[in-house]
């Protein structure tokens, strides 16, 4: 997982660079493919200040709560079903409980724990702003909570939709329930079942919401490097200020896997029937896997292309734009739910 | 056995963040020491076979009512506490008066402890989400649409308070 | 196995030190977590009762054995819109008096 963030840093610095007609880094190792070693060096060998004037419990805490409350998102996402090794069959998810007869417990609750950790995810970002002891950086932590706070209202209620399709909160049985294809009035489309053809308008409002949760562009003005300079985490140095950088690639990582476990299949796709059947059983984690990369890869494009939104843009956006939309969404989807049954 | 010692951790956290809210003269400390109350106690809840409300207690409670409380904490830059004149007579009044009532209902639980009976951890997962929005749905439906209703009030009531008059 | 009394007992302890921050503190925020956390013992009251009638059998049968956690839920929808308005609240009178202090604030004149 963090060698997947630290390369995630390396992925993002050449694709920037690309958009932007430059070359990103090539120094460090061919295509410079050991720059986030060389930078993981770095913050390890620069010196962690602790400033005179800092709430020093708070300041030593900040990092550490919001690195560590993403890393739990994590423990809950399932990204296989079974692998099955010398006779031992383990489920793919750190969370997840195999019985003897090969089915596999999940969390009843999966989703909601996600929602939750995300909401306990503003205090790392709040606490860290308020202990640095500066304005700069008080504004942005106030800023940045405001705006995730409100971005979570339409994050779980583009989830609602979704939820009222599959009928359970747990992520493996989402996932199970995208599996087949789609009938129109009796026929087999050869569409897969995934969520993401009913609920585009919902996948939208999930993706909008997400970067905003995330802090990622075009929801950026919490940690604008040019205009705060440097926001919330302005008196951060080193090892902290690495775990928060951490924390949002790790942040950026769960939404990725949220997205294509509930709109995109989780792990889905054309069975291979003439492959041994171990690679079988990895081919459903390779199938993730690109659907993970393709929307990290869709992250960084995002940050190449767009501009910054101005605060209250975004606020505007937030509140009239996307909650009205996703409580629309809910409404048609559940009619057309309570219709067809 | 694990019921029990888990019980007896999670209430000491509880009551330790309880006594630190106390104790503590800065707000923003009080604050931290109440999410961590809130956060023991969701897992009580998960002991008690309530998943769905330890979920909706760190979701709304921990994650967004204690968020608006640091955050107006942070907005209003509120200084550690002083001792003023009231809170002398306070201590002296309102100390003995709350041992008194945590006296009598202590005494009133222990002595019932006979008659009311044990709580396990059961197989029967009757906490889960579907059983609580049969409920909330069928039976409780009119209170839950009167909530709706309260929650506007107090959107409106929250947005009239807080404009600056110019 | 943990007798329901003890779960009552750590609801009694945790809504008397309600009552104390209550009482005590002077600081109107303060005042308000403690109202806050009192709501939260009686929270783990219902949840407890909760599970009580659901393992075991109740004689009445008008007692629905999930109410309690139901109840929760209109509880904690109750203390979101107390907390928003009362935080509210002390923003404007913050803005009028300049003080958060609870004695500082007893003159209806400003």
């Amino acid at each position: 997982m963090l060698t997947g963030v630290a390369y995630t840093t390396w992925l993002e610095r050449k694709l920037i660079g690309r958009i932007q007609n430059r070359w990103g880094p090539t120094r460090v190792g061919p295509f410079g493919l050991l720059q986030p070693l060389a930078d993981g060096i770095k913050f390890i060998l620069k010196e962690d200040l602790l400033p005179d004037y800092v709430h020093k419990g708070l300041f030593i805490l900040a990092p550490m709560l919001a690195l560590v409350m993403s890393l739990i998102s994590i423990a809950v996402i399932p990204f296989g079903e079974t692998i099955t090794i010398a006779g031992h069959t383990t489920a793919l998810q750190i969370s997840g409980i195999t019985h003897a007869g090969g089915g596999i417990s999940d969390i009843n609750i999966g989703l909601l724990i996600i929602l939750g950790v995300t909401s306990i995810g503003v205090y790392g970002i709040a606490l860290a702003g308020w202990s640095s002891n500066s304005k700069y950086s008080l504004l942005g932590a106030l800023r940045a909570s405001a705006q995730m706070i409100s971005y979570e209202l339409a994050l779980g209620l583009s989830l609602v939709g979704v939820l009222l399709l599959s009928g359970t909160l747990s992520l493996r049985e989402i996932v199970s329930s995208q599996s087949g294809h789609w009938l129109l009035a009796g026929h087999d489309t050869h569409v897969p079942h995934w969520f993401i053809f009913p609920q585009i308008i919902a996948f939208f409002i999930y993706l909008s919401a997400a970067y905003a949760e995330t802090n990622r562009i075009p929801f950026d003005m919490p940690e604008a490097e040019t205009e705060l300079v440097a926001g919330y985490h302005t008196e951060y140095s080193s090892m902290k200020f690495a775990m928060f950088f951490m924390a949002e690639y790790v942040n950026m990582f769960t939404v990725a896997c949220l997205a294509s476990l509930l709109f995109f299949g989780g792990w889905h796709g054309p069975q291979l029937g003439f492959l041994p059947p171990l690679a079988q059983s990895l081919l459903p984690v390779v199938y993730f896997a690109l659907k993970v990369f393709f929307f990290i890869f869709l992250y960084i494009w995002i940050r190449g292309t767009l501009p910054r939104f101005r605060y209250d843009q975004v606020m505007t956006f937030g509140w009239k734009f996307l909650l009205p939309l996703a409580i629309a969404n809910i409404i048609v989807t559940s009619l057309i739910v309570a219709w067809g049954a | 056995m694990v019921h029990q010692v888990l019980f007896i951790v999670f209430g000491l956290i509880c009551v330790a963040g309880a006594i630190n809210l106390l104790v503590q003269r800065h707000p923003i400390s009080s604050a931290l020491s109440l999410v961590v109350v809130m956060a023991s106690l969701a897992l009580i809840y998960l002991l008690l076979g309530a998943e769905f409300v330890a979920a909706i207690q760190v979701i709304v409670y921990a994650g967004a009512i204690m968020v608006l409380f640091v955050f107006v904490i942070m907005l209003l830059n509120a200084g550690a506490e002083e001792r003023t004149r009231g809170s002398r007579i306070a201590l002296f009044v309102g100390v003995p008066g709350v041992v008194v009532l945590a006296g009598t209902v202590g005494w009133m639980l222990v002595s019932g402890s006979g008659r009311l009976g044990t709580v396990s951890i059961s197989s029967s997962n009757f906490g889960e989400t579907h059983n609580i929005a049969h409920l909330l749905f069928r039976d409780f439906l009119l209170p839950f649409e009167i909530t709706s209703v309260l929650i506007l009030i107090a959107i409106m009531g929250a947005v009239v308070l807080g404009k600056r008059e110019n | 196995m943990v007798p329901l009394s003890w779960y009552l007992i750590l609801s009694g302890i945790l809504f008397s030190l309600g009552v104390l921050g209550f009482l005590l503190k002077r600081n109107i925020i303060t005042i308000f977590m403690s109202i806050e956390l009192m709501l939260n013992a009686v929270n783990l009251s219902f949840v407890a009762f909760a599970n009580y009638w659901n393992t075991h059998p109740v004689a009445d049968k008008s007692i629905v054995p999930l109410s309690g956690q139901v109840f929760v839920f209109f509880v904690m929808v109750v203390a979101a819109a107390e907390a928003a308005v009362g935080l509210a609240i002390i923003i404007s009178v913050f803005r009028t008096r300049e003080t958060l202090n609870v004695d500082r604030v007893n003159l209806l004149k400003l």
